[in-house]
């Protein structure tokens, strides 16, 4: 691994690189954050309530399905099972990104892990994948706008969340799937890409039709990522990496 | 404190949990096997693909144009272009075929 340069310059420019990688996620998880807010407060949430699960959860799709559930009265419990299911696919992205951020200090560690989303994960694993440093001023410019607009705009959904109009016709229920096959897309350069995008799709798309929502994530994901286990090493391409 | 705030409370606990937890297990290992090692590398890939591939069963011709146009864009464009065109395409397919 490269020296970092902790340089002044070196330092607000690589906050500032992370910044502008965040402008795609805040635009496409920008009618997420509103609509969720306004849903929240249409399923009994306060206001309050939907800021806090917003700051303090901060995962989109696992709080749709929290508070869906709470508007149909289900227990507590299953609640929070519910969520802790839709968002079992983050461990494999700590296991990922934990060779790329080990060097940081713990508490930077902690609030990394914190603010580890979907685009988060893909962007730093992209930008440690080209050879260079993941660093936690750089992590914290591409995190932080997307949490502060996160947890600000499921307020504003929450105040006026009435005043959406046809959010069909604007196409908002499927900006993020256009948004992460961009992301997949991304990494079409890895060894095994696609057996492992093939594996993945087919087996969240049969979890999907049989297991049900939100496990095909988790038994999708489990499939591409065991398929590149087995094939053997010199397809995969591990020995050669740097 | 309301049943609610123990819900937000309990999920985010939950959720900081599977964000730290894969990190933890892996870090008990003083090395990484080199099959291991490639299981990871494959969890983009692997973990994205699932939060797309199921939207294909419902997709109209709307969605799969879009589609389409991102798959083309990325053949050239960075991840902003691709999600741009894609989205453009969307909007304007819905105001013809719903």
């Amino acid at each position: 691994m490269t020296a970092e340069a902790i340089s002044e310059g070196r330092t607000s420019g690589d906050f500032w690189d992370g910044v502008r990688l965040s402008m795609p996620v805040v635009v496409a998880s920008a009618p997420f954050a509103v609509l969720f807010g306004a849903i929240a407060v249409d399923n009994g949430f306060s206001v309050l309530e939907a800021f806090l699960m917003s700051a303090m959860i901060y995962g989109g799709a696992s709080q749709m399905v929290g508070i869906e559930l709470f508007g149909q009265h289900v227990a507590p419990w299953l609640i929070v099972l519910s969520i802790f299911a839709v968002n079992f696919r983050h461990v494999l992205y700590s296991a990922g990104i934990g060779r790329r951020i080990a060097h940081w200090p713990v508490l930077q560690q902690a609030a990394g892990y914190f603010i580890l989303t979907d685009p988060q994960f893909a962007i730093a694993e992209a930008r440690a994948e080209s050879g260079r440093p993941v660093g936690f001023i750089w992590y914290l410019g591409l995190g932080l706008p997307v949490y502060l607009f996160w947890v600000v705009e499921s307020g504003l959904g929450a105040v006026f969340g009435k005043m959406i109009p046809d959010t069909h016709a604007l196409g908002i229920d499927f900006l993020l799937p256009i948004y992460f096959l961009g992301l997949v897309l991304g990494f079409r350069k890895r060894p095994l890409w696609a057996p492992v995008v093939a594996a993945s799709a087919v087996a969240s798309i049969i979890a999907y039709r049989t297991v049900g929502s939100p496990w095909h994530v988790s038994i999708g994901a489990l499939a591409g990522v065991l398929l590149a286990v087995i094939l053997p090493p010199h397809h995969s391409g591990v020995g050669k990496r740097p | 404190m309301s049943t609610t705030f123990w819900i937000i409370l309990a999920g985010a606990v939950a959720t900081y949990l599977t964000r730290v937890g894969g990190h933890l297990v892996i870090s008990r290992f003083e090395t990484i096997h080199p099959r291991v090692e490639a299981g990871l590398n494959a969890v983009p890939a692997a973990v994205l693909t699932t939060l797309v591939a199921p939207e294909l069963l419902h997709a109209g011709p709307a969605e799969w144009a879009a589609l389409i146009v991102t798959v083309l864009v990325s053949l050239r464009g960075g991840l902003m272009a691709m999600f741009l065109a894609g989205a453009a395409v969307l909007i304007l397919a819905r105001q013809f075929v719903g």
